[in-house]
């Protein structure tokens, strides 16, 4: 089961994704970040997807969709520690044109 | 014609919650032949955004089976085929154009079909209106 895990430091929001991303649930992902962002107003939302091992283009949909809300509340949106198999489903998309993506899972960046 | 050296087959009700189930099954079946770990992401991608077109933009969340089934041929070729009784697709052109989507809540990418032609060899779409959508997807394994 898909779940999440918040820190909120100096304004920073980090999401922790745990689990597979699907549209099955994507959804109840969606609610949550978005409960907490409208909820804490950070200044920088960063979405750590180290721990998400399956993702498709459901993901996609989600971090686009996470992204233009952290836009809309006047927040920076990064992408942190994708593991390897999301990580091409990021590239294959371009979402690195669109916004950061820091820290591969095999070099601990953060 | 050439047979099959094992194939599975499953159908399953087109509940959003069956979508890790399909992929998953799928996954485990070919790893019979040892695909490589990027292999069998790469499947379990396709399989999972057929599966999600299904029951999203074919039974349109209403009831109705997913047909699942696969087969592997002795030189490691895969063949996907995932099918359903849905409303069909009126331009499949169009459908597969990355980022065109009929969903408007924002949340849907529009890359599905972008993604099984990337992860797969071979993709076909054979769609009649109001009598479902068959997707054909092939991969031959290293």
């Amino acid at each position: 089961m898909e779940k999440i895990k918040c820190i909120f430091e100096n304004k920073v929001l980090t999401v922790r994704i745990i689990g597979d991303i699907d549209h099955h649930s994507a959804r109840g992902v969606r609610e949550k970040i978005d409960y907490i962002i409208f909820d804490k107003k950070p200044i920088l939302v960063l979405l750590d997807l180290s721990a998400v091992e399956f993702m498709d283009s459901s993901g996609l949909g989600l971090i686009l969709g996470r992204y233009t809300i952290s836009k809309d509340i006047g927040a920076d949106f990064k992408i942190i520690r994708p593991s390897s198999n999301v990580k091409r489903i990021l590239d294959l998309a371009g979402i690195d044109r669109l916004m950061k993506i820091e820290g591969d899972d095999n070099n601990e960046a953060c | 014609m050439r047979h099959a050296k094992n194939q599975m087959k499953l159908y399953l009700p087109s509940l959003s919650i069956n979508e890790g189930l399909a992929r998953n099954a799928v996954a485990m079946f070919i790893a019979q032949i040892n695909p490589t770990i990027e292999e069998i992401s790469d499947i379990k991608c396709a399989v999972s955004e057929a599966v999600t077109n299904s029951i999203v933009h074919g039974y349109k969340y209403s009831q109705g089976i997913v047909y699942i089934g696969v087969k592997y041929f002795s030189d490691r070729t895969i063949v996907i085929e995932i099918k359903d009784k849905g409303c069909g697709i009126e331009n499949i052109e169009q459908a597969m154009t990355p980022l065109f989507t009929t969903d408007t809540s924002g949340e849907r990418s529009g890359m599905g079909f972008a993604v099984m032609q990337t992860f797969m060899d071979k993709l076909d779409v054979i769609s009649k209106i109001g009598s479902g959508v068959r997707v054909v997807m092939t991969k031959k394994l290293k």
